[in-house]
């Protein structure tokens, strides 16, 4: 039984996890007859499991976990273009590159996605605003298609259509098996971070307009339970990668130094009443006051500055058995109205809800289905049993949809297909190479259909 | 596919025109339901249902609504794995609702062998018929949920209506064990067990202390879907009701006008 990281509607598959590309593309080519999975439900290839929704799960089908193929082929030490196996995770990569001096080009929120994850998904990071998502950064790729062959593709020239539908394609174009991509060089394994509090939505969103080009990273959390005058007061986090003479001399000798612990495993079985509006507003107000109003230069740990919630291991289970939903829409910055009556109708609601981050997107890319645009996103987190919670969310897709805005499938567990169109205008102009790449859908998985993709 | 917030895409009712059915099915076109598919016994009244959920899909407005009817008779056993390929044909199921049924008249069905007879053929064979014809089909889906009618006349068997209550009482076990049985499949069941509803089986009847309008009976199916229980009283009360009657000492039971 396989589910997303909400823990959600879970539906069955067979699993398999190929070593090689060629047990790969036996798999593929063997769904629904050799290698499991019934006839016609087709294949999925999984990562991580890090979408929150149905994105990496087939039910009754086959589901191919690529995270064996997971070598790390080539660093180009000079110029910084990795050339690695799609099933690696983003986690293994820093652990390598890091004390080498190289940082990967775009990071999420968690560490344990994989690098096929991150194309499929289009990722991005906290410096969207300025670098673009993962595939902006990739040179080329390799896709094992239906026909089991593996095709080299690029971002221009032949095979740029079927390289850009693949971004964001959510593996309904192939698989990706491997990927050439730029890093960053780094000085330090740190990060040097300004903060700033704000007392209210209006206050934070002005401050996140101003001088972000001036940061390489820029995130702003939210305080989704503060109602009234303090609606959407929030703390801002912007910084860069620490230069040596940043740190202090102690840290000097251990700059490069990368090594994340996992601090706390979460409890398996979580009483449905741990998280509730109280416990979560009585974490809100204690994180809100733990800031400082305004600092410049503080010196921060890189994976607490962009995977604090990695420390905690299964950190997704504190929901509970019915799980929940993750909620991520993006707007054209004219559409700042539609933030504040998303915050607005979200804290009224009392979603108990403590991760919830907001954050400008620069441009967009190629990728018809890739989700970034310039505009501001909003990011949160819901428990599935919220009451109302369905048609609150309904409501607000359709002030999405209005406004121009999109919905981020990677999180996606509930969408109304009929909105899909409005959503993502150039739909069929993605179903038109994905058709080109695999006319019999083979590639398939339950978000494909929930959302007739 | 059901969404992670409980609300399924398509819906498959055996026993097309059962008002319980189709109560429900009004309730779940409103949300993100689009494609009906009815079972029945052809003729007016299956495609006056199929015409009603049209209706009902229009005015709720949520986006085309597709009905299909499909001829299904539970008597008919030989043709059930024909009919339940025929209802899967093209698209998957994500709920089953397995809703047909007969209430015979208890004094005929007491003496009558042919009668009685029919009404469990009806009600325990053809429902197991059916329903192992469908959990093949979800089974091979990976997913589903399978809901089915019962009653609390099985939950214990009444001198007024045995013969009734014994072949809900079967089926009750039947549906439950295969609960058990689909765990780790992405299958499940749902047992619910209404009272007396106001339905066309109970039209002209006397109408029985906690009784509850088919809109009710609905409304407890659409949220078992969404937060799957293995079993679902109408109403919640009937449930330590029923309870007491269970673990009552024969002698006394047999005293009580049930
Ligand atoms: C705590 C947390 C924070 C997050 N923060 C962010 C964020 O800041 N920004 C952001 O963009 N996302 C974020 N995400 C979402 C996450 O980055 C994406 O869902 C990512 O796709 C997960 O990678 P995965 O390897 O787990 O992929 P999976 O969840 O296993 O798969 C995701 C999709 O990619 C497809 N896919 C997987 N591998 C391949 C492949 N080799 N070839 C082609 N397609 C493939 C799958 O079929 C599926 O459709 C966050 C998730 C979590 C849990
Ligand atoms: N009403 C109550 O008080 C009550 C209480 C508890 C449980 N239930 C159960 O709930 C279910 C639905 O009942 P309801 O109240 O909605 O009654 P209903 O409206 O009379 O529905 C009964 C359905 O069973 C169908 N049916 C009967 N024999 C059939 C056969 N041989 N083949 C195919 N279909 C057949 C009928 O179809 P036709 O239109 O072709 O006749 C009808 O659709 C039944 O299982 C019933 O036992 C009802």
């Amino acid at each position: 039984m396989l589910t997303g990281w909400g823990r959600t509607a879970p539906t069955r598959a067979d699993v398999v996890a190929p070593d090689t590309v060629e047990q790969l593309r036996t798999a593929v080519c063997g769904a629904g007859h050799t290698t499991g999975g019934s006839p016609g439900r087709g294949v999925t290839v999984r990562g991580l499991g890090r979408s929150y929704g149905d994105a990496a799960q087939n039910a009754g089908g086959l589901v191919v976990d690529l995270t064996r193929l997971d070598r790390l082929l080539d660093l180009d030490v000079e110029t910084g273009m990795l050339t690695v196996e799609a099933g690696a995770s983003l986690d293994q990569l820093m652990r390598r590159l890091l004390p080498a001096g190289w940082f990967v080009p775009v990071t999420p929120g968690t560490r344990y996605v994989t690098v096929g994850g991150a194309i499929g998904t289009d990722i991005h990071g906290k410096n969207h605003h300025v670098a673009g998502s993962i595939t902006e950064h990739v040179h080329e790729m390799e896709l094992l298609t239906a026909h089991g062959e593996v095709r080299t593709l690029h971002p221009e020239g032949p095979g740029s259509e079927e390289f850009w539908a693949t971004a964001g394609g959510m593996g309904l174009t192939g698989v990706v098996t491997r990927a050439r991509l730029d890093l960053i060089p780094v000085a330090t394994s740190w990060m040097r971070v300004d903060t700033d509090r704000a007392g209210d939505l209006d206050a934070l969103m002005a401050l996140l307009s101003e001088r972000d080009e001036e940061y390489r990273y820029s995130v702003a959390w939210i305080d989704a339970t503060a109602t009234g005058a303090r609606t959407g007061r929030g703390v801002l986090t912007r910084g860069d990668h620490a230069r040596l003479e940043d740190l202090p001399v102690r840290l000097r000798p251990r700059a490069r130094e990368y090594a994340p612990r996992t601090l706390v495993t979460a409890p398996r079985r979580v009483p449905g009443h741990l998280l509730n509006r109280v416990s979560v507003r009585a974490f809100n107000e204690a994180w809100y006051r733990r800031h400082p109003a305004h600092r410049v230069g503080e010196i921060h740990g890189l994976s607490a500055f962009f995977h604090p919630l990695d420390a905690v291991a299964g950190w997704n289970s504190v929901y509970g058995q019915p799980g929940f939903v993750q909620y991520q829409f993006a707007v054209p910055f004219a559409a700042a109205e539609t933030v504040r009556d998303a915050v607005n109708q979200l804290s009224m609601a009392g979603t108990p809800s403590f991760l919830a981050v907001l954050k400008r997107f620069g441009a967009a890319n190629p990728g018809p289905l890739s989700f970034p645009r310039p505009g501001w996103t909003l990011a949160l987190d819901i428990p599935a049993d919220v009451p109302g919670l369905a048609r609150l969310l309904d409501r607000l897709d359709e002030q999405v949809a209005a406004a121009g805005g999109s919905i981020y499938l990677a999180k996606d567990s509930r969408l109304r297909p009929e909105l899909l169109p409005a959503l993502y205008p150039r739909l069929d102009e993605w179903r038109t190479v994905r058709d080109r790449l695999d006319p019999q859908r083979v590639f398939t998985s339950d978000l494909a259909r929930r959302l007739a993709l | 596919m059901i969404d992670a917030l409980g609300h399924p895409q398509s819906i498959l009712v055996l026993g097309g025109t059962s008002d319980i059915a189709l109560a429900t099915v009004q309730a779940l076109v409103a949300g993100r339901t689009r494609l009906v598919v009815l079972a029945g016994r052809g003729g007016p009244r299956l495609d006056q249902a199929a015409e009603r959920v049209r209706a009902a899909g229009a005015d709720a407005g949520g986006g085309p609504v597709v009905v299909r009817t499909v001829e299904f008779d539970a008597e008919e056993l030989a043709t059930h794995r024909d009919v339940l390929d025929a209802a899967f044909d093209g698209a998957d199921i994500d709920v089953v609702l397995l809703a047909f049924g007969v209430l015979p008249d208890p004094e005929r069905a007491a003496t009558d062998p042919e009668y009685a007879a029919a009404t469990a053929l009806v009600n325990y064979v053809g429902a197991v018929s059916a329903g192992t014809a469908t959990a093949v089909r979800l089974r091979a889906q990976g997913h589903g949920i399978l809901v089915v009618l019962s009653s609390v006349a099985g939950e214990r068997v009444r001198r007024s209506n045995f013969v009734y209550g014994s072949t809900k009482a079967g089926l009750d076990g039947w549906a439950s064990g295969l609960g058990e049985y689909l765990a780790g499949t992405g299958v499940r069941v749902v047992v619910v067990r209404p009272g007396f509803v106001t339905t066309k089986m109970t039209a002209g009847l006397p109408k029985a202390p906690l009784s509850s309008t088919p809109e009710q009976v609905a409304a407890a199916i659409v949220t078992a879907i969404a937060r799957p229980r293995p079993v679902v009283w109408v109403p919640a009360t009937l449930r330590p009701v029923m309870s007491l009657l269970r673990h009552l000492p024969r002698p006394v039971f047999a005293r009580l006008p049930l």
